[in-house]
């Protein structure tokens, strides 16, 4: 990843609608085993399903369990994907801008000088990843806290670093 | 000062009066129980079990006010409490929000008042210490308040250090007040059909003592009451069916005025050099400060029918708020041109004839209404085939004021950017203005549907501490203007020189020294 561009934020210039960097490609990854994981009880039940009504014979065998196996693969292969691809952010001077969503999507920017608290938190599955969730907390009702999921571990450090030295500045 | 202190010894009093009513219960239940043999007996334990009841809540409560003190100290106030298991707690000066005084009916007779100290601290958190005697709590009220702006005017060196201390705040300029005649007129409009909802709750409570979920009592009943309806005649039905709306009316419009009456009896409202004060009630006596600097936002509400006449209510969203976990109402039912002192007052501005307006947009209004129509319209598919003809009239019917009401709501649904401020209105049949300042937004976000998305508008969501600002059906053009225009505000300001920018902006120059 380009991470230089992210650590030199001071030098972009103050652009809401510019070009998104991306994110961790790991975290695609992340959230394709997220999905797999989630899958896995559903396929479960659809084969205990199946193996119940056996003898009933009122379905041909495999239908349940094979739509639930054919649904299952699509969203594995497909959907982490273009979440990944739908998620993206833009750190500048003064601000963050975190882009989120496939059908409904939000596009929110937290100003550094707002920021209450900076939270970096890494799951399990994250750690085995090497990737980390960058939390603001502002003190608005509504988006009291903006995450960004899928930064690379080291990257998340330094970001949190780098606002939590522009708040440091901005206060003196 | 920084001693200890205890609270009014009346409290005892208080307490004890309190354990008479828990211990009338047991009593009364061991009365009608089968305790003891003969009635006499009876009698006589009841009246031990309740004395001894109100022997041990009166110790209890006695060791408990022995045992509560607060203490004021240099930068923090703190409570300590408890019995057996101690509890402290410590609030800074600098994160009280505001203090209140707030004196329920038992209490007011005997001249205590509770205070509450509100951080701003969710879930109903916030401390209090009761009950002290009023002069008492108006003390240590003016005392927080002057501890508190001693610390914040601390780093900015204030130019005159005694005005504002000298200058008793408990006297400030009345800016707004109800009488009865305002609170009639209010309470009209309060109409509130609460009562039958109390009445079935009483009725479910009875539930042992008659069985009126027994449905052939009511059957019985019914066809008596309805054979005797049949023989009077169309005219009479009718004539009964009215005189029943009548009732309905009357009783909501009364419940309205006895409720708006215990609410609002002697709202004042009144500007002092520390802030605002309101006080209302009528049992139970309320008493709140809020100080300007801590006003994130205002909104204007309307309802249906005052709007018709021309009828406000103006209230402050801050991070502290009243009791049922809404903003603080500062003008329930006023006109505008009362209103508008009061936003001067808090440093706001209502938006005039310069104030450029923005329109939802046309596709957002189109959207809106096909869809909410085509929810009714749905529905009338399965009527039209299952139920009796005639009845899929209903959905409709339904459907086409859904248009209308949609149509009719797009007049009302726009923003303005104004120099320092944000404006937006909405609503469906009346409109909701809210007004924030742009300093004060901690983020900004542009939300968009699957149809947003495609149709080309988005729904702002403004960060503001103690409310929620979205401004729907913006066209996404106009709403990244608009974003890159507020976040060009906030950024350039940082959180903790907040109050200090506005309070130079509200001491000093004018209003508008943001527009630069």
């Amino acid at each position: 990843m380009d991470t230089a561009s992210a650590l030199s934020p001071a030098s972009l210039p103050v652009d809401d609608d510019g070009e998104l960097t991306r994110l961790h490609p790991n975290y695609a990854k992340a959230l394709r085993l997220r999905t797999v994981l989630t899958a896995i009880p559903f396929l479960v039940a659809a084969l205990v399903v199946e193996a119940v009504l056996r003898d009933k014979a009122l379905l041909p065998p495999g239908l349940i369990a094979g739509t639930v196996l054919v649904i299952a693969l699509a969203l594995v292969i497909r959907i982490p994907q273009s979440r990944y691809n739908a998620r993206g952010y833009q750190i500048s001077a003064d601000r963050l801008r975190v882009v989120r969503g496939l059908l409904w999507r939000s596009d929110t920017v937290v100003p550094f000088g707002r920021v209450q608290h900076i939270d970096v938190d890494q799951g399990p599955l994250d750690r085995f990843f090497g990737i980390a969730t960058l939390t603001l907390h502002t003190a608005g009702n509504h988006n009291a806290s903006v995450s960004l999921p899928g930064l690379g571990e080291e990257l998340a450090r330094t970001m949190r670093e780098d606002i939590r030295a522009h708040i440091r500045r901005e206060s003196l | 000062m920084s001693e200890p202190q205890r609270t009014a010894p009346l409290s005892v009093a208080l307490g004890a009066i309190g354990s008479i009513r828990s211990a009338i219960f047991p009593a009364i239940a061991i009365g009608f129980s089968g305790i003891g043999s003969s009635s006499g007996n009876r009698f006589w334990i009841a009246l031990a079990v309740g004395l001894v009841s109100f022997l041990i809540g009166t110790a209890f409560s006695y060791v408990s006010w022995r045992r509560l003190t607060y203490t004021i100290g240099e930068t923090d106030i703190r409570v300590e409490s408890g019995l057996l298991s101690r509890s402290a707690r410590s609030v800074p000066f600098e994160r009280i929000q505001d203090v209140s005084l707030e004196a329920k009916l038992l209490p007011r007779l005997f001249g205590l008042v509770a205070v509450k100290f509100e951080t701003g601290a969710g879930g109903g958190e916030d401390m209090s210490v009761q009950y002290l005697t009023n002069g008492e709590g108006e003390r240590l009220r003016q005392l927080v308040r002057e501890r508190r702006d001693e610390e914040q005017a601390a780093p900015i060196a204030n130019a005159d250090p005694e005005a504002p201390v000298a200058a008793p705040a408990s006297e400030g300029e009345v800016l707004f007040a109800m009488g009865p005649g305002r609170l009639l007129r209010f309470g009209l409009f309060e109409f509130s059909l609460a009562v039958f909802a109390v009445l079935f709750g009483a009725l479910q409570y009875f539930d042992n003592v008659v069985d009126i979920w027994n449905v052939d009592l009511w059957y019985r009943w019914l066809k008596e009451q309805g054979n005797t309806v049949a023989t009077l005649g169309p005219y009479v039905q009718a004539a009964g069916a009215i005189a029943g709306v009548i009732v309905l009316v009357v009783v909501g419009m009364m419940s309205g005025i006895v409720r708006t009456f215990l609410r609002d009896w002697g709202f004042t409202l009144t500007r002092s050099p520390r802030g605002f004060r309101r006080q209302r009630g009528l049992l139970t006596r309320t008493d709140v400060v809020m100080p300007v600097h801590r006003v994130q936002g205002l909104v204007i509400g309307t309802g249906l029918i005052r709007y018709r006449f021309g009828w406000h209510a103006l209230s402050f969203v801050s991070l502290a708020q009243d009791d049922a976990g809404g903003s603080h109402v500062v003008a329930p039912f006023a006109k505008m041109d009362e209103i508008a002192p009061i936003v001067a007052a808090a440093g706001f501005r209502l938006p005039g004839e310069t104030t450029r307006w923005q329109r939802a947009s046309k596709r957002h209004r189109t959207d809106k209404t096909v869809l909410d129509a085509l929810i009714f319209g749905l529905a009338a598919i399965p009527v039209a085939i299952f139920a009796p003809p005639g009845l899929a009239l209903i959905p409709i019917g339904l459907a086409v004021v859904a248009v209308a009401a949609n149509l009719y709501a797009w007049e009302f649904r726009r923003f303005a950017l104004g120099e320092a401020q944000i404006f937006s209105t909405s609503g469906l049949l009346s409109p909701t203005s809210q007004i924030a300042t742009r300093l004060k937004l901690h983020s900004v976000e542009i939300a968009q549907g699957p149809l947003a998305r495609r149709r080309g508008y988005a729904t702002v969501h403004l960060g503001l501490a103690g409310g929620t600002f979205a401004i729907a059906g913006v066209p996404i053009e106009a709403a990244r203007d608009l974003r890159a225009r507020v976040l060009e505000t906030i950024a350039a300001t940082d959180y903790s020189r907040l109050d200090q920018a506005l309070n130079e902006a509200q001491s000093g120059l004018s209003a508008n020294f943001l527009a630069t």
